[in-house]
C-alpha cells in the first residue's frame, strides 16, 4: 500500500484515469509469461507522455518506491513481476511511431509500439525491421529492447540490439539522457545505447528509441527437413553453417513439439518425424534458389528422410506462425511449462541436444526441445505440474545441470530471454564473481537507491547500497 | 461489496472453477490482440482474457478477494470467445467464464434486481407510449424466458434513452400468436430427398424472427431435406448459461435432448450461431451427470449450422441471384469460435450472382451484441458497435449479412445510429439466400 500523500502526488500528475490501485488491477499486473512467479504491485500507472514518466520517477526516487516498467508482460524471466511491490509503469499511451526517416533508414518510436506494427510500418515503405521474437504480434518495442530479444531471423540478421541506434531514457534520478542517434557510427564515450539495451528495466525507463531499418529482401523461401532422430538434425544444423551458408531462419523442433503445434495450427505438419528443421532463406531470387537447393542436399546427405519446400507465401507464413506458437502449445500436454534458454556455440548444438536428453532421463522428467538452433539457442521446455513439489525440485536440479553443461560448452545461461529473477541464481555461472561485481557497480552508479526493477538481473540487497 | 457477499463468492469460486483449465493458461498473451474489451479499454489487462483468467485463479488461490472491480472484469467480458481459437494452449475460455459467472451470480440477492427492473420500466419505458409497443416484443421475450431477471441481476439496465429509441426502431414486429402456432411438425423435401434433419427453432428466432425460421425451413426443403420440428423443444439456455444461471441452462438442455433424441435424423439444424454453439456444448454442460452424459454427447454431435449443411448439399451450385450490390459479412462469434463455421457463410454469399463481396476489416470481431450485453453493458457495447460500423462503411456495402439474431439486431441498431437506414440493410443469411434463390426461380418461370 502506498502512503496516502504519495498516492495523492501520483494522482496529481496523471489523474484518476491513469492511476489504479484497486485489487483487480493489482492482480492483473502481478505476473508475466513466466510460470510460478507472481507478486502484487502497489499501484499501476499509465503515463501519458515522457514528462509524466519523469515526474513519476522523481517521486519514486524521492520516496524509494520501486518502479517496474512493463510492456506486454510476455517476458520469460519474471522480469515484470513486482517482487518488491512499488509501481508498475505502462506505455499504452506512449505507442506512437514518431517518424520513419527514409533518407537515413531509421524509425523513431515510443516504447509502447507493438513489434509487429514496427515490422509492418517498415514493410509499407519497402524497408525491413528484422527482429521477430515469437511474441512479436503482442510484445512492445520497449520490452524487446530491454530484453534484447532475438527471434526467428536472428541467425542472419542478429537480435534487437543490432537495430537500436539510439535511446532516450529517464534515469532513476529523473534526468533525461539521449544515447546514440541516427548514426551509422558513433564512438563518443562508452556505448550507452548497448548498456540500456538488455538492461531489463533496471537502469532507467526508455521513453523513445531510434531503430535501424534495412532494405527489404527481394524474396524468401521456406522449407522443412525431417529427421528420424534428434542428434542427426542437430548435427545438420552445425554442418549447414560450417558450409558457410547463413539462412535467415534455422529452427529446430522435436516430435512432441511438432505434434502439439500441429494440434493447434492444423496445417499438416509432419508429426511422424522425430525432429524437424524449419529453414528460411531470403535475398536475391537466384541466391535464394541456390541456397535452398544446397541446404536441401546437405539435409539429405546428413540423413533427412524428407525435405519439403513451401510452395506459396501463405504456406511459408503458416509455418512461421505455427513455430511461434510452440511454447504455448506445449502447455496442452501438462499444466505447467517451464522453459529455458541455454545457448551454445553453433558447433556444439548436437552435443547440447544430447546432453539435454541425458539430463531429462537422469532426473526422470519430460523435456521437449525446440528453438533457434542456428543461433545455438535452444529452448528445452519442461512439462510438469507446479503442484507436484517433489517433481519441481527435480526439474530445478535438471535445469541447473543444463546451465552448467551449456557454460562448459562455451555457452550461456540465457540467449535471449534475460536473467530477470528466474535466472538470477545462475548468473555467476556465466559471468563469474568478477562479472557480478562489475554489474553491481554499474547498477549502483546509475541507480544508487535501487528503485529500478529491483531484484532483477542482480541482487543488490546483499551488498551495501 | 459486503463481507458476507465476498465470502460467498470466494467460496463459490473454489467450488466451481475448473482449476486444471485455469492452470492451462501459460499467460503468453497471444489472446490479447483478439479481445475486443482489451482493445476498447486501451489495453487494460484487467479486461483481457489473460487478466480474467488470472483474476479467476487469484480468487481460487486466495491471492485476492472478490471486489466490485473483479466483478466488473467478469461482467464486461462479451463472452465472444475470440480468445479461444488464437490460444495455442487450447484454453476453453467460454467454460471458465460460465463457471465464474455461475460463482458470482447464482445466489445473488433479489431485492436489488426488482428495484432496478421497476425503475427501468417506470422511468424509461412507461412515459413513452409508442416505445412500449415495440419494446414489449423484446421485453416480453425477456420476461417469458426469465432472462429479465438475469439481465438485472448482472447489472442495472443502463440503456440511455437515445439508444433505446434506436433499439425500438430496429425491433421487428412480433407476429400474432396464431401465426406462430400454424407450423406443422413435419415438412418434406421439395428437391429429391437427401437428408432427414431436425430443426431447432430457438425462442427468439421463433418469435421476433419467425419469417427467418420459415425461410430456413424452405431452404432446407429446396436443398433436399425432410424436416422435423419437435414441438416439445425449449430455449437453448445459452443466455442463462452465459449469465450465471447454470442450473436453468441444464434443465433446458435436458428438455431439448429429450425432445430431439427420439427422431432419427442426420443433423439438428440451427440458424442462430449463439444457440448452435451452446447446443454443441451440452456435452460439456452435462459432463458430470452420468445419466445424461452420453445422451448429451449424441445430441451435441448432430448440431449443424444451416450454412454448413447447405454447403454439404451443394446449395451454392444452384442458380442464385440478387440485384448487383456490395455485400459484407459479419461473423457470429459463436458460430465462428464455438462451431468453427466461418467459411461456409462466405462461400454461400459469394456464390450469388450480383454479389460483389467485400470482406470488412476485423469481420470476426464481436459486434457488441453478445446476448443481453448490449442492454446490460450498453456503453461498451456501443463503443464496440461504433468501431464495427466504421469498418462496414469502409466496405461501402449495401447489405450486411449476419448469421445470428443478436448480431442482426445489433447491426440494424448500428445502421440506425449512423443514420444509414436509407442506404444500408442488415439481413440474416437465410433470408438473403432465399431471396436469391427465389428471385432466380421467378426469372426462370417468367
Ligand atoms: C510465446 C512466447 C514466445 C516468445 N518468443 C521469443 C523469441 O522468439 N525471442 C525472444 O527473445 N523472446 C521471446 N519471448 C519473450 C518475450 O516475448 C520477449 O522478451 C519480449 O521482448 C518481451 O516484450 P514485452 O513487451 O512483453 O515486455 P515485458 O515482458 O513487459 O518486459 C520485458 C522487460 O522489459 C522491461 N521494459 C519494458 N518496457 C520498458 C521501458 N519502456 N523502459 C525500460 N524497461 C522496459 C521490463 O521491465 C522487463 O524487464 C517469447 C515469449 C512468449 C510468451
Ligand atoms: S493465449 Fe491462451 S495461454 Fe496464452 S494468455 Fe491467452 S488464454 Fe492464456
Ligand atoms: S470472450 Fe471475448 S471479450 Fe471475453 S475475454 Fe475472450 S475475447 Fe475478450
Amino acid at each position: 500500500m502506498l502512503d496516502e500523500t504519495i498516492r495523492k502526488k501520483f494522482l496529481a500528475i496523471v489523474g484518476n484515469n491513469h492511476f489504479k490501485d484497486d485489487n483487480a488491477t493489482l492482480l492483473a499486473y502481478s505476473y508475466d509469461s513466466t510460470a510460478q512467479f507472481q507478486a502484487l504491485p502497489d499501484a499501476v500507472i499509465t503515463p501519458r507522455d515522457k514528462m509524466d514518466v519523469q515526474a513519476i520517477v522523481n517521486i519514486c526516487n524521492e520516496h524509494h518506491i520501486p518502479i517496474v516498467p512493463r510492456g506486454s508482460g510476455t517476458n520469460l524471466c519474471a522480469g515484470t513481476t513486482p517482487l518488491e511491490g512499488g509501481i508498475v509503469l505502462l506505455f499504452t499511451h506512449m505507442n506512437q511511431i514518431i517518424e520513419i526517416d527514409e533518407q537515413n533508414l531509421t524509425m523513431t518510436v515510443q516504447p509502447g509500439v507493438y513489434t509487429k506494427d514496427i515490422f509492418e510500418a517498415a514493410t509499407e515503405v519497402g524497408l525491413f525491421y528484422p527482429p521477430d521474437p515469437g511474441s512479436m504480434h503482442i510484445s512492445q518495442i520497449g520490452g524487446n529492447i530491454s530484453e534484447n530479444s532475438g527471434g526467428l531471423r536472428g541467425l542472419k540478421y542478429g537480435v534487437t540490439n543490432d537495430y537500436v541506434l539510439g535511446l532516450e531514457v529517464v534515469l532513476p534520478n529523473g534526468e533525461f539522457i539521449q544515447t546514440g542517434g541516427k548514426l551509422a557510427k558513433d564512438v563518443a564515450g562508452y556505448n550507452l545505447t548497448e548498456l540500456f539495451t538488455g538492461a531489463e528495466g533496471t537502469l532507467g525507463v526508455i521513453t523513445e528509441a531510434t531503430l535501424k531499418l534495412i532494405p527489404k529482401p527481394e524474396t524468401t523461401k521456406t522449407m522443412l527437413a525431417l529427421f528420424h532422430d534428434l542428434e542427426t538434425a542437430a548435427q545438420t544444423v552445425s554442418n549447414i553453417i560450417a558450409n558457410r551458408i547463413i539462412p535467415v531462419t534455422l529452427e529446430f523442433l522435436d516430435q512432441p513439439t511438432v505434434k502439439v503445434v500441429e494440434d493447434f495450427a492444423k496445417i499438416g505438419l509432419p508429426t511422424e518425424a522425430k525432429a524437424v528443421l524449419l529453414i528460411e532463406q531470403d535475398g536475391a531470387h537466384e541466391v535464394v534458389e541456390r541456397d535452398i537447393a544446397t541446404i536441401s542436399t546437405l539435409c539429405e546427405e546428413n540423413g533427412a528422410f524428407d525435405v519439403q519446400i513451401a510452395q506459396t507465401q501463405e504456406d511459408a507464413e503458416a509455418l512461421m506462425t505455427a513455430r511461434r506458437s510452440a511454447l504455448s502449445a506445449l502447455s496442452r500436454l501438462m499444466p505447467t511449462t517451464i522453459l529455458e534458454d541455454a545457448t551454445v556455440p553453433r558447433s556444439e548444438i548436437a552435443n547440447m541436444v544430447q546432453a539435454i536428453n541425458d539430463i531429462a532421463k537422469k532426473y526422470d522428467i519430460t523435456i521437449c526441445t525446440f528453438g533457434h538452433a542456428g543461433d545455438g539457442n535452444l529452448h528445452p521446455t519442461c512439462l510438469t505440474d507446479a503442484r507436484n513439489e517433489e517433481e519441481i525440485a527435480r526439474v530445478e536440479k535438471a535445469f541447473e545441470e543444463i546451465f552448467e553443461k551449456a557454460v562448459s560448452l562455451g555457452g550461456t545461461i540465457t540467449g535471449e530471454h534475460g536473467v530477470g529473477v528466474m535466472k538470477l541464481p545462475y548468473l555467476h555461472l556465466k559471468v563469474g564473481e568478477a562479472g557480478i561485481n562489475v554489474i553491481q557497480q554499474i547498477k549502483r552508479a546509475i541507480d544508487p537507491k535501487n528503485i529500478m526493477n529491483p531484484g532483477k538481473i542482480i541482487n543488490m540487497s546483499k551488498v551495501e547500497v | 461489496m459486503k463481507e458476507q457477499e465476498k465470502n460467498r463468492i470466494q467460496q463459490a469460486f473454489k467450488e466451481k472453477m475448473d482449476y486444471d483449465e485455469l492452470m492451462n493458461c501459460t499467460r503468453c498473451g497471444f489472446c490479447l490482440p483478439s479481445c475486443p474489451t482489451y482493445i476498447e479499454t486501451g489495453q487494460n489487462e484487467v479486461h483481457s482474457p489473460r487478466g480474467r483468467i488470472a483474476l479467476m485463479k487469484g480468487l481460487v488461490d486466495g491471492v485476492i478477494e472478490p471486489s466490485d472491480e473483479v466483478k466488473e472484469s467478469i461482467d464486461l467480458c462479451l463472452g465472444c470467445r475470440a480468445c479461444e481459437p488464437v490460444c495455442p494452449s487450447g484454453v476453453q475460455f467460454g467454460h471458465l467464464l460460465e463457471q465464474a459467472r455461475d460463482a458470482i451470480y447464482q445466489t445473488n440477492e433479489q431485492s436489488f434486481i426488482e428495484k432496478t427492473t421497476r425503475s427501468f420500466a417506470f422511468n424509461k419505458l412507461f412515459p413513452h407510449q409508442n416505445r412500449i409497443q415495440r419494446a414489449t416484443s423484446l421485453i416480453g421475450f425477456y420476461q417469458r424466458s426469465g432472462l429479465q431477471t438475469i439481465a438485472h441481476k448482472t447489472k442495472a439496465i443502463k440503456l440511455v434513452p437515445k439508444d433505446l429509441r434506436a433499439m425500438e426502431k430496429v425491433l421487428p414486429d412480433v407476429p400474432k400468436r396464431k401465426v406462430m402456432k400454424q407450423r406443422p411438425e413435419q415438412v418434406t423435401a421439395i428437391a429429391p430427398r437427401r437428408k432427414r434433419v431436425a430443426f431447432f427453432s430457438g425462442c427468439l428466432m421463433d418469435t421476433m424472427f419467425l419469417s427467418t425460421n420459415d425461410a430456413t425451413i424452405k431452404l432446407l426443403q429446396y436443398a433436399g431435406c425432410d424436416i422435423v420440428i419437435p414441438k416439445t423443444q425449449a430455449c437453448c439456455g445459452a443466455l442463462h448459461g452465459h449469465s450465471g444461471e447454470r442450473e436453468r441452462a441444464m434443465e433446458m438442455a435436458k428438455r431439448n435432448i429429450e425432445a430431439f433424441e427420439e427422431e432419427a435424423v442426420d443433423y439438428i439444424i440451427t440458424n442462430a450461431g449463439g444457440c448452435g454453439a451452446f447446443l454443441h456444448d451440452y456435452e460439456y454442460l452435462l459432463r458430470e451427470d452420468a445419466d445424461w452424459q452420453k445422451r448429451a454427447a449424441d445430441f451435441s454431435r448432430k448440431i449443424k449450422d444451416i450454412s454448413s449443411i447447405l454447403i454439404d448439399l451443394q446449395f451454392d451450385e444452384l442458380d442464385l441471384q440478387v440485384v448487383d450490390q456490395i455485400v459484407t459479412y459479419q461473423d457470429s462469434c459463436h458460430l465462428k469460435n464455438g462451431q468453427h463455421t466461418f467459411m461456409e457463410p462466405r462461400q454461400l454469399i459469394e456464390a450469388i450472382d450480383g454479389v460483389h463481396y467485400v470482406e470488412m476489416t476485423d469481420a470476426s470481431r464481436c459486434c457488441g451484441s453478445a446476448g443481453i450485453y448490449n442492454i446490460v453493458e450498453s456503453d461498451m457495447s456501443m463503443q464496440i458497435l461504433d468501431y464495427k460500423m466504421t469498418q462496414v462503411k469502409n466496405t461501402a456495402a449495401k447489405t450486411i449479412v449476419t448469421a445470428n439474431p443478436g448480431c442482426l439486431l445489433q447491426m440494424k441498431l448500428g445502421i440506425e445510429r449512423e443514420g444509414l437506414s436509407d442506404s444500408v440493410q442488415a439481413v440474416h443469411l437465410v433470408d438473403f439466400l432465399l431471396q436469391a434463390y427465389e428471385q432466380k426461380e421467378e426469372q426462370v418461370t417468367t
